[in-house]
């Protein structure tokens, strides 16, 4: 039995969405439930996720499942900070392939700006290892610096080539009504830009965000009725890796997503070459670049080259993060694995719009917490 | 004393490796050495997950050890602000372990190079909280 992702929606990303969670939550399930053949008593479970530290409410599932009319039926919790949404895709798959559930919603969020700047910059150095790192004033931007640092010694990667991560993602934000950030962006003011982390500057960076995301699932039974494009999961892969940075032995790429990937490509019978489109977590540039090779797009060291050649845009070898990834959409923690997934399923539907990949059967998501502790990846069918 | 005066900031004070702090004062930068499998864990720990044994050794570190990689911070976490810019390093220590901890200010950024040898040495700050730091070897 097949298991398909049948509704997506979406809210637009922006830096200070002026309603509460359950407010925001309901404007994606609204349009992830829009066109089809179902209505929110017929779903059997709902899975809400996001990161707890940027929320006021205790517990939200509750209140959340509420909102959505989604009670008596049971709600809980996911978090796996940035990959969050896409991990509660993977539970839901579970649900659903055991039988215990035919429909299930899953739900990402995230609003950011309910906390004080103070209180964000607070939290931001107790994302490393409390004990051991966090005393050191590490912080997010700083960890991913440190995997650029060692790609550039190791292959030769160059501050440009990062750059044009950005400038990709400018040119396809502009394009995405919902982005944050609608603008191009060129690669003189990438490079100008002030530095956070070095070799990471200002637009290698994304932004923080509040949004949400909404994937409404359902066994192949239950698709069939529901929606005439219904899209496949074929591959689900996932993985963990050390929360501690001296516990890592690979520095130039991100062990979760190479383990994560495998199991997906096996699971699916499918190769990298197979991918039409992808999304990948490209929270900071070099994240995207060690994503190409992380997921086989190309060899351990030429994800530079790969951009460079401009491969990774509409027309290239394998188009990547044509919404405007994280980069310049932004990225409300819980709800951005749920949008990647959501840009995906627009593909494969052939709904995408300017951005439509012509002919795209197979799309990809690459969705990581944290810097590389968990690696979620998702293949998806036309 | 407890381990909360580890760092420039503590977030936790209770650990059952909280000696660390107190070797750290008399200039010892210790790991422990499971008795059981031999593995040498740094940071310490006081328990081994390959083979659940409690039985651990204090063991010092020679110091030793070479860049792994690096960034240099310019915006920071609540309670860095003030020190930035400044720079994080990991390096490899001569018994295999690595360590996560700044680079000396004494170190230009012009100087920094992978690979280059440091010194993993104990310092103490004028508020009279420790930590380690790498200088150049
Ligand atoms: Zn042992």
């Amino acid at each position: 039995m097949s298991v398909a992702i049948v509704g997506v929606g979406q809210t637009p990303f922006s830096r200070n969405c002026g309603v509460s969670i359950r407010e925001l939550c309901f404007e994606a399930f609204r349009e992830a439930l829009e066109d089809l053949n179902l209505t929110s008593k017929e779903i059997d479970a709902s899975i809400i996720c996001s990161a707890p530290e940027y929320d006021k409410q205790r517990s939200p599932a509750g209140l959340i499942s509420e909102y959505l009319g989604l009670t008596p039926k049971p709600t809980f919790y996911a978090e796996s900070i940035c990959s969050s949404s896409s991990t509660g895709v993977k539970v839901g798959y579970s649900f659903i392939k055991s039988g215990l559930h035919e429909i299930v919603a899953v739900i990402g969020f995230q609003k950011m700006s309910e906390i004080s700047s103070a209180e964000v910059q607070e939290r931001m150095g107790r994302g490393a290892d409390t004990q051991w790192e966090s005393p050191f004033g590490t912080m997010m931007p700083a960890g991913y610096a440190m995997y650029a640092r060692a790609h550039m010694q190791k292959y030769g990667t160059t501050e440009e080539q990062l750059a044009k991560i950005k400038v990709k993602s400018g040119k396809y934000a502009l394009l995405n009504p919902l982005a944050i950030f609608r603008r191009e962006i060129t690669l003189e003011e990438c490079l100008k830009a002030r530095v956070i982390a070095s070799p990471l500057k200002m637009y290698d960076c994304c932004a923080n965000a509040d949004g949400a995301s909404c994937v409404i699932m359902a066994s192949e039974e239950k698709a069939r009725k529901t929606t005439d494009t219904p899209v496949w999961v074929a591959g689900i892969g996932a993985a963990s890796d050390t929360l501690s940075t001296t516990g890592r032995s690979n520095l130039t790429g991100l062990t979760c997503a190479v383990d994560a990937a495998k199991q997906a490509y096996q699971m699916a019978h499918l190769e990298p070459k197979d991918v039409d489109v992808a999304e990948v977590h490209d929270c900071f540039t070099i994240a995207e670049i060690m994503a190409y090779e992380n997921l086989g797009f190309c060899k351990p060291s030429e994800g530079g080259k790969l951009i460079e050649e401009s491969q990774t845009y509409i027309g290239g070898k394998i188009p990547v993060n044509v919404d405007g990834g994280l980069l310049s959409k932004g990225h409300p923690i819980g709800a951005t694995g749920g949008s990647q997934i959501r840009t995906i399923v627009l593909q494969l539907q052939g709904r995408a719009g300017k951005t439509q990949v012509k002919g795209a059967e197979v799309g990809l998501v690459h969705n990581i917490g944290g810097i590389g502790v968990y690696g979620n990846v998702t293949l998806l069918r036309r | 004393m407890s381990f909360d005066k580890f760092g420039k900031i503590s977030y936790l004070s209770e650990t059952k490796v909280a000696d660390f702090a107190k070797y750290l004062e008399k200039g010892k930068i210790m790991a422990t050495r499971c008795n059981t499998c031999g593995k040498l864990y740094f940071p310490p720990q006081a328990d081994c997950p390959d083979d659940l044994s409690t039985d651990m050794t204090w063991e010092k570190l020679s110091g030793k050890c070479k860049l792994l990689t690096y960034t240099t911070a310019h915006f920071a976490p609540a309670g860095f602000q003030d020190d930035v810019p400044y720079t994080i390093a990991l390096a490899q220590c001569e018994e295999g372990v690595k360590v996560y901890a700044l680079l000396s200010r004494n170190i230009n950024e012009n100087e920094i190079c992978i690979g280059m040898d440091l010194k993993l040495t104990p310092l103490q700050f004028p508020n009279g909280r420790i930590t380690y730091e790498l200088k150049k070897a």
